[in-house]
């Protein structure tokens, strides 16, 4: 109280100059319109680094290194190389294939380890030492939202790679994350009336669950979406993230008295359940008279080439298939196919993606400065990225389009031929209104790192 | 009824991982006095034994099918393991088999792997503390985690099961309840199976043996032992050969039922430490009781009904039972005295 009496004038204007002059922000102060420097990692160079984050070790590891090819792959083609994948096909058409804004992209990567706090440890690293204006990752919901909630309070734009339960656009949504994935409560609106017309209305399912955000909200989707249908559902049980052997979690199934085992599992985890619940010779069995069905709701080639014999027949759901037959899906199919030799999971399109949408809306927005970015993203209606006509939700910053049912392939004519796609649920199906999961999206205040 | 015997069957076949591995466990720290923190690895190791097997006799030659495209352009790739060239139908056979077939590789490997560890590294720390012998041996299993991952990637690698072995069978039938009742996979049985077999040979080997009465007399008092002109200090270091390959066995036969990883004997090392621990240090029958135990119980702990009760009780179930037996008893259930106490 006393120490405010005892500042001279003069004291504060030359305290405050100096300050100005050693901060080098005295250019700025009157060009606040050009809000260069002002925001986290500012791109001040020829070059722009964007950070990807992915699980190179942990239960999605497989996923992480698909990811991390469909990343390189999006870098090369923003600075012009390759045959520039899906910029043609993009109906935005600001990106020419000269980097972001003139700038060469420059990438650093770093490993989640299928981790909440390593994903964030990683992220906030390539934040504060490798100037990432942007974070990209997360095959795991959990590792998503937290680096989702890293990204906005330190002001960086955050576009969320493989992450499907409905909590990151739902109640932990944030105004820096952006999500192109689909999510489980879609899966079970797209999933539900597949499942009603191949095993009928009168079904008892019993639900394996990864214990996580993701594992919760894909249970409660499909149990929410089968329940509507006629089916029954016994208590779920919950198992732990990289179990490894899920036996004695799949032994009570046996005499539970329920058809249907739901498997809320993905990566290895889900190529561990399903493998080992068939060699419990379920696939042979009959329950109140009806043969024994295992689905797994969310499902990817990757997780089908490690299953094996296992996949076949199996239902689930995914954001994109490298069959699908537009010419954004093939032209994709093309690029990574040639570069990598095999052709590129839903996590490597969804990845890709992202990435150059956020390339584009710097274009759109002719600025790496957040609040620009954000705005330029939501509500952009955009196609030709190989999932048709899509919405970037305002709301909610969640994708809108088409959502596929897939089926593990009985006879593969080559290695690849895995999946098929028998069903499609329209956009409109799958839109719902953004109030049902709650959330705030929070202020787009950028931050200085 | 049924339920409770599924679970049962399925904590004997866990189980029966963990009482071989802690077998060996107790074995080392037993004759050696060596706590070793890098037995977890060489049940990793004896897994990758399987999948170098598999790689070796699946070494292929690539063809290209010009009649067939890729949708990214090129002719598509038909690869022809070598053994299947070579053998024909036999060769089939053989990559069919690998995994049992592998054994035959594991066992001088996991031996030589073993005796190298025993008289490389380990001997040198046989008058240092405990502390120390687990420092060492926990860098060592990190060095040979960071090996296999260099090597082999950091991504599970899945072997099949003969497929004459593969699905499941009707254990009801055969104890008289009700076709169907009670099925079990095949695989998982023989694997029970195969554990207790190894467990056995391993106690007639130190039972019926004059190799093995020594060593159980060297056990007992090595000091006297050396007195008597007898070389305990060789028997040891095969003995600890022998406990690296009951390991990697319980490493090969487990490959089917849980995809090979870098870091699956550092999942398996904490486990069976805590077997030992609950079984008594440097007790076999205790190890391998407790290894069962611990798997019956982790089995049961995972059913709904238990878990509505306890929730998360099946992650700490094992913890849980080892901080009980401690409490009741301090030297485990088959602990001896002065075991660790001086």
């Amino acid at each position: 109280m006393t120490n405010s009496h005892n500042f001279s004038r003069r004291g504060v204007l030359k305290g405050g100059l100096a300050g100005i002059l050693a901060t080098g922000v005295a250019p700025l102060m009157f060009t606040r319109g050009a809000y260069a420097q002002e925001f986290c990692n500012a791109p001040s160079g020829d070059s722009v680094t964007l950070g990807f984050n992915m699980p190179l070790t942990g239960a999605y590891a497989d996923e992480g290194a698909d990811q991390q090819r469909a990343y390189e792959l999006a870098v090369e083609h923003l600075n012009g190389g390759g045959d520039g994948g899906l910029i043609p096909t993009f109906s935005s058409k600001t990106l020419k294939g000269s980097g972001i804004l003139g700038k060469k992209v420059a990438f650093v990567t770093g490993d989640d380890q299928t981790k909440a706090d390593a994903g964030r440890d990683s992220a906030r690293r390539m934040i504060e030492r490798d100037g990432a204006v942007m974070i990209t990752g997360g095959s795991s919901s959990a590792v998503a939202i937290a680096e989702q909630g890293l990204c906005q309070e330190m002001g960086v734009i955050y576009m969320a790679g493989l992450t499907h339960s409905n909590d990151t656009t739902g109640k932990d949504k944030k105004k820096y994350g952006f999500r192109h994935f689909f999510n489980a409560y879609q899966s079970g609106i797209a999933l539900g009336p597949v499942l009603g017309e191949a095993y009928g209305k009168d079904r008892v399912a019993y639900h394996l669950t990864a214990d996580y955000t993701w594992g919760w909200t894909q249970e409660e989707s499909m149990i929410k979406a089968t329940e509507a249908l006629g089916w029954k559902t016994m208590p779920p049980v919950r198992t732990p993230v990289g179990a490894g052997d899920f036996s004695q979690y799949i032994t009570p199934f046996l005499n539970s008295g329920a058809d249907v085992l739901v498997l809320n599992h993905y990566g290895f985890d889900g190529v561990n359940s399903i493998t080992q619940a068939v060699q419990f010779g379920l696939r042979d069995r009959q329950a109140n008279g009806k043969n024994v069905e295992i689905v797994l709701p969310l499902v990817s080639d990757l997780m089908a080439k490690g299953a094996g014999e296992a996949i076949k027949g199996v239902y689930g759901t995914a954001n994109w298939d490298w069959q699908l037959t537009d010419e954004a899906s093939k032209a994709f199919t093309k690029s990574f196919g040639a570069k990598y030799g095999q052709p590129p999971s839903q996590i490597a399109q969804t990845s890709y993606v992202q990435v150059l949408l956020y390339a584009d809306a710097v274009e759109r927005a002719g600025t790496f400065y957040p609040p620009e970015v954000i705005k330029a993203l939501e509500g952009y209606e955009f196609d030709g990225l190989g999932n048709g006509p899509t919405l970037y939700r305002a709301a909610d910053h969640q994708c809108f389009k088409d959502v596929y049912v897939v089926k593990g392939k009985d006879a593969p004519s080559n290695p690849y031929d895995l999946l098929e796609v028998v069903g499609t649920a329209s956009r409109d199906s799958v839109t719902y209104d953004p109030a049902i999961f709650g959330g705030e999206l929070g202020p787009d205040t950028p931050a200085k790192c | 009824m049924d339920a409770i015997l599924a679970q049962l069957l399925n904590g004997l076949d866990k189980g029966g991982a963990y009482a071989l591995i802690a077998l060996g466990l107790t074995l080392v720290f037993g004759t050696l006095g060596v706590v070793n923190f890098a037995h977890g690895a060489l049940f990793m190791l004896g897994a990758f034994c399987a999948v170098s097997f598999r790689y070796l006799i699946t070494l292929e030659t690539v063809t290209v099918d010009p009649t067939q495209t890729t949708a990214w352009g090129t002719a598509l790739e038909v690869r022809t393991p070598l053994a299947q060239t070579w053998f024909g139908d036999w060769g089939a056979v053989l990559i069919d088999w690998s995994v049992p077939l592998s054994i035959l590789l594991a066992i001088p490997v996991m031996l030589l792997v073993g005796i190298v560890m025993e008289r490389g590294l380990i001997k040198h720390f046989y008058k240092r503390p405990h502390a120390e012998q687990i420092l060492v041996t926990f860098g060592l299993a990190i060095v040979l985690q960071e090996i296999v991952k260099a090597i082999f990637g950091p991504n599970p690698i899945s072997q099949a099961m003969p497929s004459a072995l593969r699905g499941a069978t009707d254990v009801g039938a055969l104890i008289g309840l009700a076709p169907g009742a009670l099925t079990y996979p095949l695989w998982r049985l023989i694997y029970f199976l195969f554990s207790a077999g190894v467990i056995a040979a391993v106690f007639a080997f130190l039972r019926f043996t004059t190799f093995g009465m020594v060593v159980r007399a060297g056990m007992a008092d090595r000091e006297t032992v050396g007195l008597l002109g007898i070389n305990i200090d060789r028997r040891f270091t095969i003995m600890f050969g022998l406990a690296a390959v009951v390991a990697g066995l319980a490493g090969v036969m487990y490959t089917p039922l849980l995809p090979p990883n870098y870091h699956q004997g550092m999942d398996f090392l904490v486990l069976s430490f805590v077997v030992v621990v609950v079984g008594g240090m440097g007790s076999l029958p205790g190890a391998v009781a407790a290894g069962f135990l611990l798997g019956i119980l982790q089995s049961f702990a995972s059913m709904n009904q238990i878990k509505s009760i306890i929730p998360g009780i099946d992650q700490i179930i094992i913890y849980l039972t080892a901080v009980v037996i401690l409490l009741v008893r301090p030297r485990g259930l088959f602990g001896r005295r002065g075991m660790m106490e001086n």
